[in-house]
């Protein structure tokens, strides 16, 4: 690998530089990191996000939080494990990644809609998606067994980065709609884009970048930066921090501790509500890591230090919340009992589901290409159905 | 009013602004659509009318706009985006093919993508590079997506309304060169032929010559010429490229025995060898000569000044038609 030199330096009529600007380049997330609960498991504040549960009795909803992180991270275990066994063709790790897709997902409204990556499992979860439904498309049995219209949750998008400009014109068609800015909690309505570190790079994400601040359009880029483009570390995609690029497109950004799902709510929350009241596009950086390699066709250990690994392991999402209900008597064993029987039970849904997911007819490969099946298919449906029946015992 | 006589641009300016009276879903989005009305004035007066929310001028970035538009049907709107030339297709190509073309699909169906992509095509106006191309057998090749060329202005004013009104995405080929060219007597009373079919335009009985967009009138005149030397050709305007209407032109091959393809695209891979492929297997028997096709030579767009040597013309058109006749 060629070393790159460093950022230049000032002084030279081209004003400040980079590390002037920004500081140097921080492996914890820097000072601007928005954070509420410590990896230790300690509340802190901050001077702009607080953690508002909107009257909802805090320590429940905190609790909740533990419960879909804890379920979301069994839905990873499980899938993983299916694919060791042949079950999945591959599956894609969310591992560390938790609490910054469940406080994204939480700080949504029924009538907000997300348009995920392939890794949104949690999110996915928070929508309702049944986690057998995000299995199909890994084993190969469908594309995305869900109704997007129907959970608020679009298909997992395989091309990077690809659904931030889907979730800028959807927002763009929110805005005709009329429903931003009327103060009307449950009709007023935000999009979010969800990509990571590598999608930054892509030029539809910049497009959709510039698309959302020429219209002003409600929508949250959600960025979770879990360090790695597979191999590829968080430098080669840029040699700022991510958040800070939203400046240069005209809106906001912050980054916030992804490892921190009350700040990843709260950061999200406000982010969302800029949206559906009318003030447009938020960038959120999610800092993150991501624990697990790529894909299960992936071996991280050719490319990252087990040392980064472990540092991260002291960050765990779920690790520090339950320190804090823990230390701070707001559950109790009964209640941790309760959750692990729930991932229990979750286990086996997924596992005896995923063996049972049935394959789709090869007939199916014709329909909904047109949303009425063209005469020229008609004919080589015609044509494939009586050379499969032409085989003895077919059928 | 019932009939008046307009060009391909009036024409489909008024099919525009028809769909858009009919459903308030219908938007219009591109470069310069709005007070420029575009660069070839298609959408011209209509964000006066419409405002600024149904014609929208978008940032200067094609995939930004494809995939916006996705977004926008995705919210249950008809987006009709207007590419501003065939070759700045090509950033929006990823959207195009892998996501407008496939969201039906990849949802079973709980997902609709009607939308409109419509692409200026073709040469013929002396413009720089990059402004002449003919992209059609690269979205033809898409399964998902329809394509679709108009080579009149009566068939601009009703192909441009069905595309909108399918749910289906489109790809819309309009003859750049055919714009201001030609007027048509347009009744808009009248009862449109379905926008997925192929119409014989000009019946004949010795060679059949097949043709889209631009190359209607080149075959057109070809025929006019030929039938001045006793020789009776007969002109399919093919008007949808995916999926093909082969009944119209299996049905004249079977009476003809020879066929002539013409397009302004490349002949490699181009529509006519998906044609000629057809028409073998469909019509063998009936075949007098081998399927021939007249195209452009497949190199890059040459410079403006030699272009009428690259496209197809009256006179290769013919030529092809003699070595049909006498093989």
């Amino acid at each position: 690998m060629t070393q790159q030199s460093a950022p230049r330096e000032g002084g030279d009529g081209f004003g400040p530089d980079l590390v002037e600007v920004f500081g140097p380049s921080q492996q914890d997330g820097g000072p601007e990191l928005v954070q509420l609960l410590t990896p230790e498991g300690e509340r802190v504040d901050h001077a702009e996000f607080r953690f508002d549960t909107g009257g909802e009795p805090e320590d429940e909803v905190i609790r909740g939080f533990y419960r879909d992180m804890v379920l979301t991270r069994r839905i990873d275990v499980e899938a993983t494990a299916l694919q060791r066994h042949g079950e999945l063709g591959i599956w894609a790790q969310l591992l560390g990644q938790e609490a910054a897709q469940v406080g994204a997902g939480r700080a949504l409204r029924p009538q907000d809609f997300v348009f995920p990556t392939y890794r949104e499992h949690g999110v996915a979860w928070c929508r309702g998606v049944d986690p057998l439904d995000l299995l199909g498309l890994f084993r190969g049995v469908d594309q995305g067994g869900w109704d997007p219209a129907e959970k608020n949750f679009g298909l997992y998008t395989i091309v990077i980065g690809a659904q931030t400009l889907h979730a800028t014109g959807y927002a763009m068609g929110v805005q005709r709609d009329g429903l931003v800015g009327t103060g009307d909690a449950d009709r007023d309505t935000a999009v979010i884009a969800h990509f990571g570190d590598g999608a930054s790079s892509q030029g539809d994400v910049n497009e959709s970048f510039v698309f959302a601040a020429s219209y002003n359009a409600p929508v949250v880029f959600f960025c979770q930066n879990n360090q790695w483009a597979i191999s590829e570390p968080f430098e080669r995609q840029s040699r700022i921090p991510l958040y800070q690029r939203a400046l240069g497109f005209g809106f906001p950004g912050v980054r916030v501790d992804g490892n921190d799902v009350l700040a990843t709510y709260a950061v999200t929350q406000a982010a969302l509500q800029r949206a559906r009241d009318g003030q447009g596009p938020t960038f959120v950086e999610a800092y993150t890591y991501r624990m697990g390699a790529h894909t299960t066709t992936d071996d991280p250990t050719r490319y990252r230090l087990s040392d980064d690994l472990e540092r991260w392991k002291l960050k765990d999402p779920i690790a520090r919340v339950e320190v804090y209900l823990r230390r701070n008597g707001l559950a109790d064993d009964a209640f941790f009992a309760s959750v692990q029987a729930e991932a229990d039970d979750l286990g086996v849904h997924l596992r005896e589901g995923c063996k049972a997911l049935p394959d789709p007819s090869p007939l199916s490969i014709f329909d909904h290409v047109y949303s009425e099946l063209t005469d020229e298919l008609q004919t080589q449906r015609d044509g494939f159905a009586a050379y499969l029946d032409s085989f003895e015992g077919a059928r | 009013m019932t009939t008046q006589k307009v060009t391909l641009a009036k024409a489909l300016n008024m099919g525009l602004r028809k769909a858009m009276e009919d459903d308030p879903k219908v938007l219009l989005m591109g470069e310069d659509v709005g007070k420029l009305g575009g660069v070839f004035r298609i959408t011209d007066g209509l964000q006066k009318d419409f405002g600024e929310d149904r014609v929208i001028d978008s940032p200067l970035a094609e995939s930004g706009i494809v995939g916006t538009a996705v977004g926008l049907a995705l919210r249950g709107y008809r987006p009709v985006v207007e590419i501003q030339f065939d070759g700045f297709v090509y950033p929006a190509y990823d959207q195009i093919v892998c996501q407008v073309a496939k969201i039906q699909f990849r949802s079973q169906g709980k997902l609709k993508m009607p939308m409109v992509i419509r692409i200026p095509f073709g040469g013929g106006i002396g413009a720089v590079e990059h402004h002449s191309e003919s992209p059609e057998a690269q979205f033809a090749h898409t399964p998902g997506l329809k394509v679709v060329a108009c080579s009149n202005p009566v068939d601009g004013y009703w192909m441009i309304q069905q595309a909108i009104a399918s749910d289906d995405p489109v790809i819309f080929l309009e003859p750049k060169r055919q714009y201001h060219a030609d007027k048509a007597e347009l009744d808009d009373t009248a009862t449109p032929e379905p926008l997925l079919t192929s119409r014989v335009v000009r019946t004949g009985t010795d060679v059949t010559v097949l043709a889209y967009g631009p190359t209607v009138k080149t075959a057109l005149k070809a025929a006019e010429a030929a039938a001045g030397e006793g020789r009776s050709l007969e002109v399919v305007d093919l008007r949808t490229l995916s999926p093909l209407d082969m009944g119209p032109v299996y049905e004249s091959v079977r009476r003809t025995g020879r066929v002539v393809v013409t397009h302004e695209a490349h002949v490699n891979l181009g529509m006519g060898a998906e044609l000629a492929a057809r028409i073998t297997e469909e019509c063998f028997y009936s075949l007098e000569a081998p399927v021939l096709r007249v195209g452009a030579f497949d190199t890059p767009y040459p410079p403006s000044r030699i272009e009428e040597d690259f496209l197809p013309d009256l006179d290769r058109v013919l030529d092809a038609v003699d070595r049909s006749v006498g093989f």
